[in-house]
């Protein structure tokens, strides 16, 4: 048993994003995660005027969870185009060489001391040059999201091998070119289960059905048509996966409808034949990072707290994309971390903005709001999401605004832009928002 | 055919201690597991506790070898470094009577030489334990009672037993056991090995084994127990192993603050008939969390990250049936149930001298290793150790699981000493055993050690045999290259 074996390397990251002189410099930003949010906000950064910029990736190339995802449908915002998602991260990736932004990949970032001058230093542990200490005037957080998992929703049964979230399954079938399993059955319809039903159905699997525990889907209503319904898939609202069986490998689960307290009902329990379960039952933001600098995060979103600028409680620390709260369009994502980026350049040339007047108080039907505070000063774009469906229905911002929606469902994203002229009219400190029936 | 002096049959704790014990000497010692790696039974989905030894009763097996068991494992901690700590333990008694339990078990253990046995009363347990319900009246303290993790210690018995020269053969059921003249041989789908002495470690399935010879003196009935894995929120909730007092069945529903620092609950005890079921169940975990809430009212099902079952193999005697048999030279180590797992060293002297009593020479070996080569888990260090360990070696800067992090060093070194499976790396490195359980490391770690063994990527299993992970595209085409796969 004792065989010597080579040490070998996975995936060496590609040379130009290796450079060690580009991690002895000192930056004015520092962005952490190189997906659509590090970019993004790396390119604000940059529009803000200052020189030094650097994004940290702990992968071997930047473009994050995008570069697994080789279906189109990104960009119809921002490029009013359909890309797939390695051409969307490509698109940016261009601007951001062409911008003089500094890349290093295969650089995990494992920690940030604050100096007492409010310099920051930010450890990376270095494929290639092992442990780098980068110094920096601000930072911005772009850590994008991970999926929940089993434990996260208590599934009785045994503990075979092929109970996996669909986001790993994702990157066997498209990065790995390996499947799963061969007869699939997804739980949870968020938007990841959705475009691997429709992924594993393409390359040959079955796919026995998608089971949702709630009445509605959990993910866009363009996937649920374009990925099941386009294919025959059965989506069951109102069930869930009650069991797992198997001795080694997934064998069967047993589903069952949910009761009014979301417990199955075993009474009408049946067992469905399958070698694999997906799993899209939400995603969590990344924030291990942020805690370990004691920044304040929000329990609803994950994410962290964040003013107007999107500066987190800790001075000259910024935060975008699904790190900052789950987004379901990489667009909203890009919109949001070109505003950070550009306040992270700011704050780092010296500037400082007042600090937000007015605190935004999630009201009825509305989960939570990012930003957490807006100032009377700008123009400001809040990004909410309702807790239950709701049609038709309006918003209303405290006694400033309402505006009428045909809809509201908690997978969608809410986007809402507040103009400055709305809050000048305003004295109070909290500014609440609700999300009403259009007859209330 | 090779000529072994010992065969042992299962490579659980038992198994393993014994090999390591029989490695001090010039014996040729073969074991075999049925499973990929050992452990991988019963040894790893247990409570992990190394218990003081006041619960067996006196006059039993059981009762004398979990004593001497406990005394051992501070010395084999330093030899062999897996992760283990005496933390004491708590009897809580939630009645009148159950105070008076405490005194009978408390005489028990000072008969059978238990060290430090005290009965707190409520105000110092409070003090010492305030997250415990105020409706508890007194404990019985056992300071030497402790936590380890147990598949640590399959992992670190085997690799020493291996380095001083026994063999291990994985994937190797035994299906049959022939007597010939003067020696047994054991037939598995590959191979057979002849041997004069042959001991059955096969846990639940050792009345299976012994039935091999002939042998229908036995039966194992599994009796099944499920634990609940809470999440870190709750770390030091209590500092102590909480148990309530015992019934007949079993040590009842514990508080387990393990040795990483969860808390864990946990066992039930159901009998099975299914030597396979380790399934957690709905009724289980009801059990489990109205016990520990009368113990621990902050305690809730809503906490829990991940669970597990385990089978302990209760024979028909209720006690461990160690000794020879009518077969000669066919030694059965079975019905080994709880504290199997803290008696296992004192088990493995003892059948050394069963062995010796039988004929088997046992000459000391001049050059035996009673140490294994020390790892660090590198999230554990601090910052300077950390940076003095990638200087010497940089694949500690290669970051493979980042809710644990475990570094590329770290699971080069597993792959080297034994791990052979996913499992295998995650039970030795941690990696894949975090908050996202392996979506981030998954991938890397399949793509690690199949280029250490050579392995495609679709062989490589969860914990061996069935346990596939990936297959492979019906096209063969990789979907960004378009290339063969
Ligand atoms: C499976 C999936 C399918 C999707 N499909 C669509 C779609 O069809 N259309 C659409 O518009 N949107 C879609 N989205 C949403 C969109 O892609 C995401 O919202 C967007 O990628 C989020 O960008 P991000 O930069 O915040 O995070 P990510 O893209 O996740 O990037 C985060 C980066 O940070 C790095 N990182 C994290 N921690 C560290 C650390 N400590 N050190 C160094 N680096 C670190 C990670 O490696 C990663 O590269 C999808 C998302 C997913 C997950
Ligand atoms: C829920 C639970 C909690 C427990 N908690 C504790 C505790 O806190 N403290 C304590 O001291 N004890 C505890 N125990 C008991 C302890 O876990 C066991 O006593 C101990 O692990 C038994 O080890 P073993 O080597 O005999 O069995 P196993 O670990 O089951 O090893 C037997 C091995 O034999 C192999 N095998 C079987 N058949 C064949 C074959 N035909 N050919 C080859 N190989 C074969 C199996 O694959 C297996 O690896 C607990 C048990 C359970 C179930």
């Amino acid at each position: 048993m004792s065989l010597k074996w080579k040490t070998i390397n996975i995936q060496k990251p590609g040379k130009k994003f290796n450079i060690l002189g580009h991690m002895e410099q000192a930056y004015d930003v520092v962005v952490i995660g190189g997906g659509p949010g590090g970019m993004g906000a790396a390119l604000g950064a940059r529009e803000s005027g200052v020189a030094r910029v650097l994004i940290l990736d702990r992968e071997s190339e930047p473009g994050g969870i995008l570069l697994q995802c080789i279906h189109s449908g990104f960009g119809l915002h921002y490029f009013k185009e359909q890309l797939t998602g390695p051409e969307y991260a490509e698109r940016f990736l261009n601007k951001v060489i062409d911008d003089n932004v500094k890349i290093m990949a295969g650089s995990y970032v494992s920690g940030i001391a604050v100096d007492s001058d409010g310099t920051k230093q930010v450890r990376v542990l270095s494929e290639d040059h092992g442990q780098v200490i980068v110094k920096t005037r601000a930072v911005v957080l772009s850590m994008g999201c991970r999926e929940r998992t089993r434990g996260a929703i208590r599934i009785p049964g045994t503990r075979p091998s092929g109970v996996l979230t669909a986001g790993l399954a994702q990157k066997f079938v498209n990065m790995m070119g390996m499947l799963p399993g061969k007869r699939i059955a997804i739980l949870g319809s968020g938007d990841i289960g959705l475009i691997m039903a429709r992924r594993l159905m393409l390359e040959g699997c079955e796919v026995v059905g998608v089971f949702e525990y709630l009445p509605y889907s959990n993910g866009l209503t363009r996937n649920v048509v374009q990925c099941l319904e386009d294919f025959g898939i059965p989506l069951h609202l109102s069930t869930t996966v009650a069991y797992i069986h198997g001795r080694d490998r997934v064998e069967r689960i047993t589903v069952a409808p949910v009761e009014k307290d979301l417990k199955p009902d075993l009474s009408q329990a049946r067992d469905i034949q399958c070698d694999t379960l997906l799993l899209s039952i939400g995603l969590i933001p990344e924030n291990e990072l942020s805690q370990s600098l004691g920044i304040r995060l929000d329990l609803i979103t994950g994410g962290p707290w964040v003013s107007s600028t999107l500066e987190t409680s800790m001075p000259g620390v910024f935060a975008c994309g699904n790190v900052l709260h789950v987004h379901d369009l990489v667009d909203y994502v890009t919109r949001e971390s070109l505003l950070a980026g550009r306040f992270a350049g700011e704050w780092a040339q010296g500037v400082r903005r007042p600090v937000d007047n007015i605190r935004l108080i999630p009201g009825d039907n509305v989960r939570y709001c990012v930003p957490h505070s807006l100032s009377t000063e700008r123009e400001h774009t809040i990004y909410m999401r309702c807790k239950t469906v709701m049609q038709p229905c309006k918003i209303r911002v405290g006694n400033l605004m309402e505006k009428k929606l045909r809809f509201v469902v908690p997978a969608e994203m809410i986007m809402l832009k507040i103009k400055p002229h709305l809050l000048d009219k305003f004295h109070g400190d909290t500014l609440r928002i609700d999300i009403l029936p259009e007859d209330a | 055919m090779t000529m072994y002096d010992v065969v042992i049959i299962g490579g659980g704790v038992v198994g393993c201690s014994i090999a390591r014990e029989l490695s001090r000497f010039q014996v040729r010692t073969a074991l075999l597991e049925q499973c990929a790696e050992v452990g991988f039974g019963t040894s790893k989905t247990n409570s992990g506790i190394i218990h003081a030894g006041h619960h067996s009763p006196p006059g039993t097996l059981k009762g004398m070898l979990v004593v001497r068991g406990n005394e051992l494992y501070d010395r084999l901690q330093k030899e062999l470094g897996f992760s283990f700590r005496r933390i004491g333990e708590l009897v809580v008694a939630q009645s009148q009577e159950e105070i008076e339990i405490l005194e009978h078990l408390k005489q028990q253990g000072v008969e059978k030489g238990v060290p430090g046995l005290e009965i707190w009363d409520q105000k110092r347990l409070l003090r010492e334990e305030p997250n415990l319900s105020h409706t508890l009246l007194s404990a019985l303290h056992a300071p030497s009672a402790g936590v380890i993790n147990p598949y640590e210690l399959a992992f670190a018995l085997i690799e020493n037993a291996e380095k001083n020269g026994v063999v291990l053969k994985v994937d190797s059921p035994v299906e049959k056991i022939e007597y010939q003249k003067d020696r047994l041989v054991l037939h598995t789908p590959t191979k057979k090995l002849a041997t004069r002495f042959v001991l059955n470690c096969a846990g639940v399935f050792s009345d299976k084994i012994a039935q091999m010879v002939g042998l229908n003196d036995f039966v194992i009935l599994p009796r099944k127990g499920e634990e609940y894995m809470l999440d870190k929120r709750l770390q030091g909730l209590v500092r102590r192993l909480i148990f309530p007092v015992p019934t007949k069945q079993s040590k009842g529903t514990l508080i387990i603050p393990t040795y990483d620092g969860t808390i864990m609950v946990g066992p039930t005890a159901q009998d099975t008939f299914d030597r396979y079921d380790v399934s957690t169940t709905y009724e289980g975990a009801k059990q489990v969390f109205e016990a520990v809430k009368k113990i621990c009212p902050s305690i809730s099902e809503r906490d829990t990250i991940t669970e597990f079952a385990g089978l302990r193999a209760v024979s028909n005697t209720n006690d461990f049936i160690i000794g020879t048999t009518a077969v000669k030279g066919f030694i059965n180590v079975a019905g080994i149930q709880s504290p199997g797992l803290t008696a296992a060293p004192a088990i493995a002297e003892y059948v050394c001298d069963i062995l010796e009593n039988e004929g088997l020479e046992l000459i000391k070996k001049p050059d035996f290793k009673p140490h294994i080569p020390k790892v660090s888990h590198f999230g554990n260090l601090s910052v300077a150790e950390q940076k003095r360990l990638i200087e010497e070696n940089a694949s500690y800067a290669k970051v493979i699981c980042r809710c644990e992090l475990v570094t590329e060093a770290e699971i080069n070194h597993a792959i080297d000493h034994g791990a052979r499976t996913l499992d295998g790396i995650k039970f030795r490195t941690r990696a894949g055993m975090g908050r996202c359980q392996g979506g981030f490391c998954a991938a890397r770690c399949m793509n690690i050690l199949a280029g250490h063994t050579g392995q495609a990527i679709h062989q490589i299993t969860k914990r061996g045999s069935g346990s596939w992970i990936v297959t492979k595209m019906e096209n063969h085409q990789h979907p960004k290259t378009g290339k063969e796969v």
